[in-house]
């Protein structure tokens, strides 16, 4: 569990870190916590030449919020993401989240942009995000652009984000309503063997907006409109919210692994997706 | 009152710390401190280090491998194969169960992870980058991971070395990938009870195969004074004495010219009683550079190539009346041992004391055959974390008492209580041949039930049906029993070996002249408290307070030969030979207190902590007393100096035992489970230190939580091991381990000088069926008999979706 060699950087600002990038091209991989991209060099998985590690860059730090609307620097931890007061009151789902991912040790060093950045299908922020409707902020050699959390995964590892792009930061209006981010794993520290996030609105008894997500369950985050459709309109009743799970367990393709089969996996979904709902539908 | 009261009787007990006293663990302040000495830690001049390269596949010949890339990276000095250890003839070395094992590939390869070449470098860095660059040219062959299959015809050959030889280290083989038929009972006469039964119960009970994982993984550092001639080897040993003779007897070089010290370990469980290649080819190593070699493994080394544990099919069938008597018990086991025989037991016991599988019941008539075989999966099989196969025995038997149950449509607790073997039946000779040495179980049963309210329980487990039923719950309830009794202490001479090495163990005891002393046993601490309960045994032996007593262990080259620590022997054995060496010092000190009082010897008693004339308690001499006059007075016929040594060969096994009881909820819908109640009651005999012992019950139940619940060594139909690391290889953490309430009746041990038996392994032995059962139970009333383990989410779920419950 020893990696190969490699190049440490440590770029002070942003511009130094891009003309890192530049200059090595594919040899180059920035570094935020690196839980997801240790392991891999450990296992000589991923060769990395040139490892450019972000955290003096302090623009990449903190979290401000501003009325309802929620910045948070790429390099925050979720340890500072738990520990946020202005979070947890504006939005407490990602509050709920955050705490429900791997450890205090792990979430010390994990961010929440290495957490969106890669395309792990494990990772619980990328899904949550698109219940959020988030946007990713990136800059690059050709500038500055944002891309939606619901148009930024591709496939497993496969995003929105060019090579020579960092993800600087992400930004979101925190959702009024009742919310839910549900997860089953089999241990502390494990990814979901299914997660839901579920952000639902009610007034005077009926429905106006729903949001669904899911982790773990495709090899992207998926974000299911039609679900969130099925909510709204009614008074989220059993049959409303059966018409929700349906659409949301439609939209999805679990993989067998040892967590188990994709039935297994089918059921413990709608359950978990059933259970973010009513609970978001009891918090509304 | 003033100061010159002398202390009472029971203070002075109590200052002594001796047996029963909670005493807190005196290497908790090294530990918890991060002072402790690991083989990790080793640092010495010149120090080189070693890694493997290992296979990917599972079966697979070698047609080549080029070291020449490896040898161009900047500080790795040599790649060994097995063509430069043939020469040496140690390209294979013996296992502890009379099979022999690679070294390093000779040929082929049997297993993934298995050592194909060893890389020696000036660092860790360059010793991995070396490995990555050996190139090694495989050819895939056949792989077979079902022993069942393995036995087929015409499944591939694994062990080409031993194609022809019909006899093994234990009697006849009878296919290829079979390795032994080891038989106990009486055939004939058990299938004669079967035929005959009023009813008979059968079952495939599987005991997956798992790992102990240790915290620390497996490793030394080899050092080879070539100026001397001296070989000291510190490793991670569990038996570091028998490692000096076996070292000697591969290596040729003398034993006294070689030291070995097992350091602190960060817990054994049985993962570090067997030999492994790291060892062979460190020690090599260390001899052809003259520099000392490092060789620590990483987790997934450790997980996919050192020894795991079980993997026992175990095909059961159980007869009795309709009243629920059992007359008789029949068991094939079908043991994977993987790609050599490495299993640890004592050489007479090829499956261990397998044989215990009539666990806590008056079954007349049993009989036993397990059959060895090869398949391509890591060698090992040894006890982790119980007495050789205990573990086994005891999961069988406790799903076989519950499947009867379900057969006879009888409460599972009054279908045990009807069949415990009774108190005055002690000792008790059982039909596959131990003699149980004392139990109480009927109170320690009653007991238990009564703690945990059982007759509430099950009438809240039929209401919660019913429920579910209703459609108003999605829960189950299960009650999971056990009674449980083990085999410990191993052993006795005349039967119990390993390798020809006797598994008796010593004591050898050192008083200083001021009172305090040193005590060295053949064992060796992973966390057992060892330093701290040892002392607690003296000190109520010899009348000196604990905290004035140093246990050394581990160091060949001062600790008296024993044959270490695993099977929760250490205190059934050394613990023995440290009360009877306690208690020749005490002979001694007799004759000095009489001399010193000017009376007979045997006017003088023993008297917590002095000799006291009979009747004249005011005329005594302390211990600390005796100890200095030893020293420092000219005794007429009483050589000076108070030593003593014993070496005790226990005359029988010990028999520890205990009813556990867990309640479990069930999540039908989602395979997940919460531990409502776990209730341990342990009888291990006499109770040396109290908290210690809840210690090792909590640890041990936690470990049993583990396997019952989810841990496993998995591999696909190529061979590949699916779970090699902590993601998918289950640790409990504090989050999931639920709370646990222990209990404790005490019967001690007859034939032990302190009567006590041994707790560190009930718990795992104990605890597996215990979780187990509970799951089983939860769904007897749908019709569920037997599920395999791990009973992890989806295997759970499984269950539930089998039984129609998912609508």
């Amino acid at each position: 569990m020893i990696p190969a060699a490699f190049e440490y950087h440590r770029p002070a600002d942003i511009p130094a870190a891009l003309a890192i990038l530049d200059e090595h091209g594919d040899d180059a991989r920035v570094i935020a916590g690196g839980h997801s991209l240790i392991p891999m060099m450990k296992l000589r998985m991923a060769d990395i030449e040139h490892l450019i590690d972000l955290q003096d860059i302090s623009e990449l730090q903190g979290i401000t919020v501003s009325g309802a609307e929620v910045t948070i620097g790429a390099m925050t931890t979720q340890h500072d993401l738990i520990n946020n007061a202005d979070v947890a009151r504006v939005a407490p789902i990602m509050h709920e989240a955050a705490l429900q991912i791997a450890d205090p040790q792990v979430r010390y060093m994990g961010t929440v942009g290495g957490n969106v950045a890669n395309g792990d299908p494990g990772n619980d922020m990328p899904g949550l995000m698109q219940c959020l409707g988030a946007t990713f902020h990136l800059v690059g050699s050709g500038g500055e652009r944002a891309v939606a959390a619901r148009d930024y995964y591709e496939a497993a590892y496969m995003t929105d984000r060019e090579d020579d792009e960092i993800l600087t930061k992400i930004t979101f209006t925190a959702p009024e309503g009742g919310y839910a981010y549900e997860k089953q794993k089999r241990k502390i520290g494990d990814y979901a063997t299914a997660a839901c996030a579920a952000i639902v609105q009610m007034d005077g008894g009926t429905c106006t907006s729903a949001s669904i997500a899911m982790t773990n369950l495709s090899d992207t985050p998926i974000f299911s409109e039609e679900a969130g459709e099925a909510l709204v309109g009614t008074a989220c009743d059993k049959a409303a919210i059966e018409a929700a799970v349906a659409a949301a367990t439609g939209a999805i393709d679990p993989a067998e692994d040892n967590r188990g089969p994709v039935d297994f996996k089918m059921h413990v979904a709608a359950t978990i997706i059933r259970r973010a709902i009513e609970r978001a539908v009891s918090r509304a | 009152m003033n100061d010159m009261t002398p202390p009472s009787r029971e203070e002075r007990i109590e200052s002594l710390k001796g047996m029963g006293s909670s005493r807190k663990r005196v290497e908790d302040a090294r530990f918890t401190q991060g002072k402790g000495n690991y083989v990790d830690d080793i640092k010495m001049p010149g120090m080189l280090f070693g890694d493997f390269v290992r296979s990917p596949y599972a079966h697979a010949r070698i047609k080549s491998i080029d070291s020449e890339a490896a040898l161009a990276i900047p500080g790795v000095l040599a790649v060994l194969t097995a063509k430069d250890l043939e020469p040496l003839g140690l390209h294979w070395m013996p296992t502890l169960a009379g099979d022999k094992q690679m070294v390093l590939a000779d040929g082929k390869v049997l297993f993934q992870g298995q050592e194909v070449a060893f890389v020696v470098a000036t660092d860790r860095y360059a010793a991995a980058d070396g490995c990555e660059a050996v190139v090694v040219d495989y050819e895939e062959l056949p792989v077979v991971v079902d022993p069942f299959k393995a036995l087929a015809e015409d499944a591939p050959v694994l062990r080409e070395d031993l194609e022809g030889q019909t006899e093994g280290a234990h009697g006849p083989r009878r296919h290829h990938n079979h390795i032994f038929t080891w038989e106990a009972g009486e055939k004939e006469a058990t299938e004669q009870v079967l035929d005959s039964a009023e009813v008979v119960a059968e079952e495939m009970v599987y005991y997956h195969r798992t790992h102990p994982c240790p915290l620390e993984p497996c490793g030394c550092v080899a050092s080879m004074d070539k100026v001397n001639g001296k070989l000291t080897l510190y490793g991670t040993f569990q038996a570091p004495h028998a490692i000096r003779t076996v070292v000697s007897l591969i290596s040729g070089i003398e034993e006294h010219n070689i030291r070995v010290v097992s350091p602190d370990i960060g817990g054994g469980f049985g993962n570090k009683v067997g030999a492994y290649p790291g060892y062979v080819c460190s020690v090599v190593a260390s001899i052809v550079t003259g520099k000392p070699v490092k060789w620590i493994e990483d987790r997934m080394d450790n997980l996919m190539t050192t020894a795991f544990a079980r993997d026992y099919w175990m095909k059961g069938k159980i007869a009795a009346t309709k009243e629920g008597k059992i007359t008789g018990l029949w068991c094939h086991t079908t043991a994977d041992h993987g790609g050599f025989d490495a299993c640890a037991d004592p050489t007479k016991f090829p499956a261990g004391f397998m044989n215990i599988c009539t666990g806590s019941y008056d079954i007349p008539t049993a009989y036993l055959a397990v059959d060895g075989v090869y398949t391509n999966k890591a060698p090992g099989g040894v006890a982790y974390r119980c007495s050789f196969r205990v573990t086994e025995a005891a999961y069988f038997i406790e799903r076989m008492i519950e499947i009867l149950a379900i057969e006879l449509g009888m409460d599972a607790a009054e279908l045990r209580r009807i069949n415990f073997i009774k108190k005055e039946q002690f000792p008790y000779q059982s039909a596959l041949g131990w003699e149980y040495d004392s139990g109480d179980y009927h109170t320690a049963w009653d007991k238990a039930l009564k703690a945990v309210g059982y007759d509430d329980l099950r009438k809240e487990q039929a209401e919660r049906v019913e429920a579910f039923n209703r459609g108003e719950t999605r829960k189950l309830l299960g009650i999971g029993l056990t009674h449980f009794t083990e085999i410990v202490g191993a052993g006795p001479v005349k039967n119990c070996d390993i390798l020809g090495l006797g598994m008796f163990d010593s004591c050898e005891i050192r008083i200083h002249p001021t009172g305090s002393a040193i005590a060295r046993l053949g064992t060796i601490s992973q966390g057992q408290g060892h330093a701290t309960t040892f002392a607690q045994i003296l000190a109520s032996e010899i009348g000196l307070p604990a905290d004035s007593i140093t246990v050394e262990e581990g160091d060949t080259d001062t600790a008296p030969y024993g044959l270490g620590t695993y099977g929760s022997r250490s205190t059934p054995v050394a613990g023995a030979a440290t009360a009877m060496a306690g208690r020749k010092i005490r002979a001694k000190a007799q004759m000095i207190a009489a001399y010193l009082l000017e009376v007979h010897d045997d006017d003088v008693e023993f008297d917590v902590d002095r000799f006291v004339v009979k009747g004249a308690p005011e005329r005594f001499k302390t211990m600390k007393e005796i100890a200095f006059a030893a020293y420092n007075q000219a005794i007429p016929g009483i050589e000076p100096g108070l030593e003593a040594v014993s070496y005790y060969d226990p005359p029988n096994m010990t028999y520890p035992f205990g009813a556990y009881i867990c309640v479990m909820e069930i999540d039908v819908d989602t395979g997940t489970h919460e531990i409502r109640q776990f209730y341990a009651l342990d009888d291990c005999g006499t109770r040396i230190n109290p908290m210690i012992i809840e210690g090792q019950v909590h640890g041990g139940l936690t470990e049993a939580l583990a396997i019952a619940m989810g841990q496993e060594i998995a591999y696909d139909e190529m061979g590949n091991c699916k779970t090699g690391t902590l993601m998918d290889f289950f640790i409990p953490t504090a989050w999931e381990t639920p709370n646990y309430t222990t209990d404790h009746t005490t019967t001690p041990s007859p034939h032990h000088p302190i009567g006590a038996k041994g707790v560190g392994e009930s718990p795992n032995v104990g605890g597996v069926p215990a979780f187990s059962n509970a799951v089983h139970d939860a769904f007897r009333a749908f019709g569920l008999r037997q599920s395999h383990m791990p009973h992890d989410h989806w295997r759970i779920w499984k269950i539930a979706n089998g039984l129609g419950l998912h609508g």
